[in-house]
């Protein structure tokens, strides 16, 4: 065990020194690497940011539950004790007929029509916000709301929900698209410069394995060398990523305060880090690993 | 510890490097392949440190068949030979000691236990002081020195040479023959091919013609 942990020490030092004997070259190849990986890390965190903006405004999905005019106080008392009790149901308001109507008299401009009618036309009414917000789940509250006693009309706003979740899916692919395309582009690039490290090093892959070397001894400083690239890549495209997030945060939350909503722009967070890191270093194996397959033979 | 029963070798396409070839070699025995460019010696001993495999007969090597070897047990028999090989396979761009310890660090040695053989192997060949060193800046007699070295780090029970004193001096040559004579002395078993047999006047001499042993 402790002699493998020596290999694989030795094969991670040989390869750091192999990246970092052309700095230049190294630094251009983990720039090139780099700037594609940022443009789905880049994606990422406005999605991600986009997903937060949703869900602190208002427009927050709810239900509506307008009760009979004609119940009784007391149904409507039960039926806000069953929505209280209710599994899928995260948080109920109450609006008493007399505080709608009592609100809608401080409108200026409703106040003279709703004194002109003889009675509260007003019914009791329910806001209900569900534990899962998705449009699926929200309009099977619905339907079964609407099966509840004295309630006449129950009202949810599942078109825009809907849009605004397709928007977020169409993002969501689309950042998986590009994630997917410029991996590949990746595992191309790592593929190519691990031949060329195979080409110079020729001599010594020859004489190691003329010493005894195992095919994983000789891969080892190889592969070690393909994840830090992808590693070293993954790195430049956090920082693009932060420094876009750092020149982008104000001019975003001066255009959001116009629709009256609040954004602090954040960068990548610590598992989207991880996993951007994770997929790069990953990226930078699978390269180097097929192209060990591929050349070590010849 | 070595033997070579009826051993053909043909490249294609269908040159015979080595035909119908036996013998032996004592464990602690020393031999001399000598013979003319082309009498088939690198060839030889190509086949015995299982860099090549013969196209007929049997090559074995401390009782272990060649032919019968899977891939990847061919790695664990190299690290059980010493080579020198005729080209030496230095890496220049890596210190002499750094050049010894390969072999160590394949086989896996621990690093102290590793360092130690480097700098025994190095003190065996005179090149203790040059461990810093580049292949680059040692002489031709230092460089094959430093090839017997890595070959030896290992303390291998058998150690191949291919024309270990090619293109060097008289007096080189003698100090290169006197070294392989000292790991004869302590119990190697040694196989060298060479023009110079002279060099090695207690090993046993086997002559070969286009790929033939001569009687």
């Amino acid at each position: 065990m402790k002699i493998w942990l020596f290999h694989h020490r030795d094969a991670a030092l040989l390869a750091w020194r192999r990246l970092t004997a052309a700095p230049l070259s190294s630094l251009l190849s983990l720039l090139a690497i780099g700037v594609a990986l940022a443009l789905p890390a880049g994606g990422q965190m406005l999605l991600a940011n986009a997903l937060q903006l949703a869900g602190t405004t208002s427009a927050v999905p709810q239900i509506s539950i307008f009760m009979a005019g004609n119940a009784e106080r007391r149904a409507a008392t039960e039926i806000g004790a069953r929505l209280a009790k209710y599994g899928g149901v995260k948080q109920v308001q109450f609006l008493p007929r007399e505080e709608t109507l009592a609100r809608m008299k401080t409108s200026p401009g409703l106040r003279d029509v709703v004194d002109a009618l003889p009675t509260n036309p007003f019914p009791d009414a329910f806001v209900v916000t569900a534990t899962d917000d998705y449009p699926d789940a929200l309009e099977r509250l619905a339907v079964e709301f609407r099966q509840w006693p004295k309630v006449e009309h129950v009202q949810l706003d599942s078109a825009w929900v809907r849009r605004l979740d397709a928007l977020f899916r169409l993002g969501r692919t689309a950042v998986m698209l590009l994630g997917a395309l410029l991996g590949a582009g990746l595992i191309a690039i790592s593929f190519g410069i691990i031949r060329a490290q195979v080409l110079t090093h020729r001599a010594e892959i020859e004489v190691s394995a003329l010493l005894g070397a195992t095919d994983g001894f000789i891969r080892r400083p190889f592969l070690y060398y393909g994840v830090l690239l992808g590693l070293g890549a993954g790195i430049v495209a956090w920082l693009l990523v932060g420094a876009a997030a750092l020149w982008l945060r104000a001019p975003l939350s001066e255009l959001v305060r116009l629709y009256e909503l609040t954004l602090d722009l954040r960068a990548l967070d610590g598992r989207d880090t991880a996993l951007l890191l994770g997929f790069a270093a990953g990226l930078g194996w699978l390269g180097a690993m097929i192209s060990l397959r591929q050349h070590l033979r010849q | 510890m070595i033997r070579f029963d009826r051993v053909s070798k043909r490249y294609p396409p269908g040159v015979d490097a080595l035909s119908d070839l036996s013998f032996e070699v004592a464990e602690r025995e020393m031999v001399v392949v000598s013979g003319h460019s082309g009498a088939g010696k690198s060839t030889l001993l190509k086949l015995a440190a299982a860099v090549e495999s013969s196209t007929g007969g049997a090559v074995l090597v401390g009782g272990q068949n060649l032919s019968g070897l899977s891939r990847s047990a061919l790695p664990y028999l190299r690290r059980r030979i010493g080579m020198v090989f005729q080209d030496q396979k230095l890496l220049f761009d890596r210190s002499v000691f750094e050049n010894v310890m390969l072999p160590l660090s394949i086989a896996g040695f621990p690093p102290r236990e590793a360092a130690g053989r480097v700098r025994a192997a190095l003190d065996k060949v005179g090149l203790a002081s040059r461990e810093k060193a580049l292949p680059v800046m040692l002489s031709g007699g230092e460089q094959q020195r430093l090839a017997i070295a890595r070959a030896v780090a290992n303390r291998p029970r058998l150690l191949l040479a291919d024309e270990p004193t090619a293109h060097l001096d008289g007096e080189t040559a003698a100090d290169v023959g006197r070294i392989f004579n000292e790991f004869h002395h302590v119990g190697v078993t040694v196989l060298i091919a060479t023009y110079a047999r002279e060099l090695f006047p207690a090993a046993r001499c086997l002559r070969l013609d286009h790929g033939k042993l001569l009687p």
